[in-house]
């Protein structure tokens, strides 16, 4: 089984790498972008096949590890 | 007094805050990482900078989960003195005994200077060696020293006098020019900037070693 966890900041946090982006994009001439926001993806090959029990696993890695949630938020996705 | 200094695989300022807490009068002990207790009847522990981990994650996160720092935050729990210095300071806020997070730098680019700092408070052990108000020169040396915390927390430090250091002259976006930040208790400091590197005439200045000095009052009994 595989989780897909998404970290990304939260809203009204200042992202200085997605505002750098944003700006290498518009001097690239793409024009029309509005904002950029990066964040990051982690994978995680997990053992088992409760896909609920590995969703509460994954969550609490979230909690304690995964993400800093004083500034970013995440998902998880289970396939 | 007896100094622990934290090293961390990546950290690269544990000799020079070593020899900051000796130069104060410490006795100083050194801690590994995987060490899951600390040595008997320390008085203070220092976290030093560098790039524990690499900074894989995000900067300090996966040294705030390794087994020494179980112990560093009973140690602080029980009143303990524990400085944080960079990525020290980044240690402390992923440990969550301090509040806040430290983001990329808003210019992105890596600061690596002499700063002017502002002593906001003289109450703690670290900061009663200086004026209230005094303008000191630390150098800086960080890419990830971009101060944030939610406008509950930033009322709550400015309410509660915790806000130990701002920089006179803004280097990373900080909020509120925060550059370094006190605990509850005042034993907790963590700051961006690095006193261990002005702590010897050697360094190009001395305005750091008072703030090593200042614990040696409060730990050595008259």
């Amino acid at each position: 089984m595989k989780a897909i966890v998404k970290v990304m900041l939260k809203e009204g946090v200042l992202d200085p790498q997605g505002e750098a982006i944003r700006h290498a994009l518009g001097t690239l001439g793409f024009g029309g972008v509005e904002g950029v926001r990066q964040g990051k993806v982690i994978e995680i090959a997990l053992a088992g096949e409760d896909r609920e029990k590995a969703r509460a696993k994954v969550e609490a890695m979230c909690e304690k590890l995964l993400a800093n949630t004083v500034i970013e938020r995440y998902e998880i996705e289970v396939e | 007094m007896h100094a622990g200094v934290i090293e961390f695989p990546g950290s690269n300022c544990d000799r020079d805050l070593a020899v900051a807490f000796e130069a104060a009068g410490a006795r100083v002990s050194r801690i590994w990482h995987k060490d899951t207790s600390l040595p008997a009847g320390l008085d203070v522990i220092g976290i030093p900078g560098g790039f524990s981990f690499g900074d894989y994650l995000r900067c300090g996160a996966i040294a705030a989960r390794s087994p020494i720092s179980r112990a560093i935050v009973d140690f602080a729990n029980a009143g303990g003195y524990v400085i944080g210095i960079c990525n020290g300071f980044q240690v402390l806020t992923e440990t969550g005994l301090l509040p806040g997070a430290l983001m990329r730098n808003a210019g992105l680019k890596f600061v690596c200077k002499p700063v002017g700092l502002k002593v906001v408070t003289a109450d703690s052990a670290f900061t009663s060696r200086y004026e209230p108000g005094a303008e000191i020169t630390i150098p800086v040396a960080h890419h990830d020293g971009n101060y944030t915390a939610d406008s509950e927390t930033l009322a709550r430090l400015r309410g509660e006098g915790r806000i130990a250091f701002t920089y006179v002259e803004n280097p990373n976006g900080s909020l509120a020019d925060i550059a370094g930040i006190l605990s509850e208790n005042r034993r907790v400091l963590g700051m961006m900037p690095h006193p261990e590197r002005a702590a010897d005439p050697a360094h190009g200045g001395t305005d750091g070693l008072a703030l090593f000095k200042g614990l040696e009052a409060v730990l050595e009994p008259a």
